[in-house]
């Protein structure tokens, strides 16, 4: 193992991850619920209930950061690493996969591990787990992105 | 009242996203590649969490929110195989790509025809799940 540190971003990520857990913050202490993107997109799968007006709010929200963000400074790159069938594969297993499991990288991740939750905990230990395993074999094993 | 916090958070959690570098698919993929190892996203995460830990100390004991809305957090402390299996299907999903939705939404947003078709299939794979895999 070695460390790519003309990749590391210290400042740049605790930064945004500070705007991030702030959300969080805004959301639960404004609005009574949990800033995961699995449970609010979820729910507005499931058709009209109560609490569609607050989960629209924040996907519109998402949808218009990048472009205030383009009025100061372009967008870091997007583009990924591997094809178009490796994309869907993956969009299908992270929908299926965070359904199931009630939660992502926002709602278990940071919103579960700040109210120390063990269940979220779990789930994230699951995920980071696999994510290591999968990069390894698409790159070091298969030679696929990188 | 409860809109206008919802377009707050969801633009501060949009933005923290893009600062962190969690938009860039190449950046997530250096945080999971252990052999070429890029820890910013250690750093991301320390920093919501420490926020975090401090915001979430203030909604205990409330029954409503700020803008009078009920509270829904959480108290589900349930460790089984559809937590786990299910963390272990996104991780694999994360990696390949690496999306997670939130992510997805903001660069989808900006037109990127690989994140929108992304994008889709996370939404089908979730409607997917809610239908056939449900436990309900």
């Amino acid at each position: 193992m070695t460390i790519d540190w003309s990749s590391f971003t210290p400042a740049a990520a605790l930064a945004g991850g500070v705007l991030i857990g702030l959300s969080a913050v805004i959301y639960a202490l404004g609005n009574g619920r949990i800033a995961g993107i699995a449970g609010i997109l979820g729910g507005l799968l499931h058709g009209a209930t109560a609490g569609d007006r607050i989960r629209w709010g924040f996907v519109i929200g998402l949808i218009v950061a990048p472009w205030l963000w383009l009025l100061v400074a372009p967008m870091p790159p997007t583009a990924t690493d591997v094809g178009m069938p490796l994309v869907i594969l993956a969009g299908l297993l992270v929908g299926i996969g965070v359904r199931m499991a009630n939660g992502c990288t926002s709602g278990h991740g940071v919103c579960g591990l700040s109210r120390f939750s063990l269940r979220s905990l779990a789930n994230v230990l699951a995920f980071m787990g696999a994510g290591f395993v999968t990069v390894f074999v698409l790159r070091h094993v298969l030679g696929i992105g990188g | 009242m409860a809109l206008v916090v919802s377009i707050l958070a969801g633009l501060v959690f949009g933005i923290g996203l893009i600062a962190a570098g969690m938009t860039n698919p190449l950046k997530v993929k250096g945080f999971l590649d252990l052999l070429n190892w890029d820890p910013s996203l250690a750093l991301v995460m320390a920093g919501a969490i420490a926020v975090g830990v401090v915001g979430f100390r203030l909604t205990r004991g409330r029954g409503t929110s700020l803008t009078g809305e009920p509270m829904q957090l959480p108290n589900n402390t349930t460790i089984d195989a559809r937590l786990i299996g299910g963390g272990v299907l996104f991780g694999i999903g994360w990696a390949i790509a690496g999306l997670c939705p939130g992510p997805a939404i903001v660069v989808a947003a900006t037109g990127s025809l690989p994140v929108i078709v992304f994008t889709i299939t996370m939404l089908a794979g979730m409607a997917l799940h809610d239908r056939l895999l449900s436990k309900r």
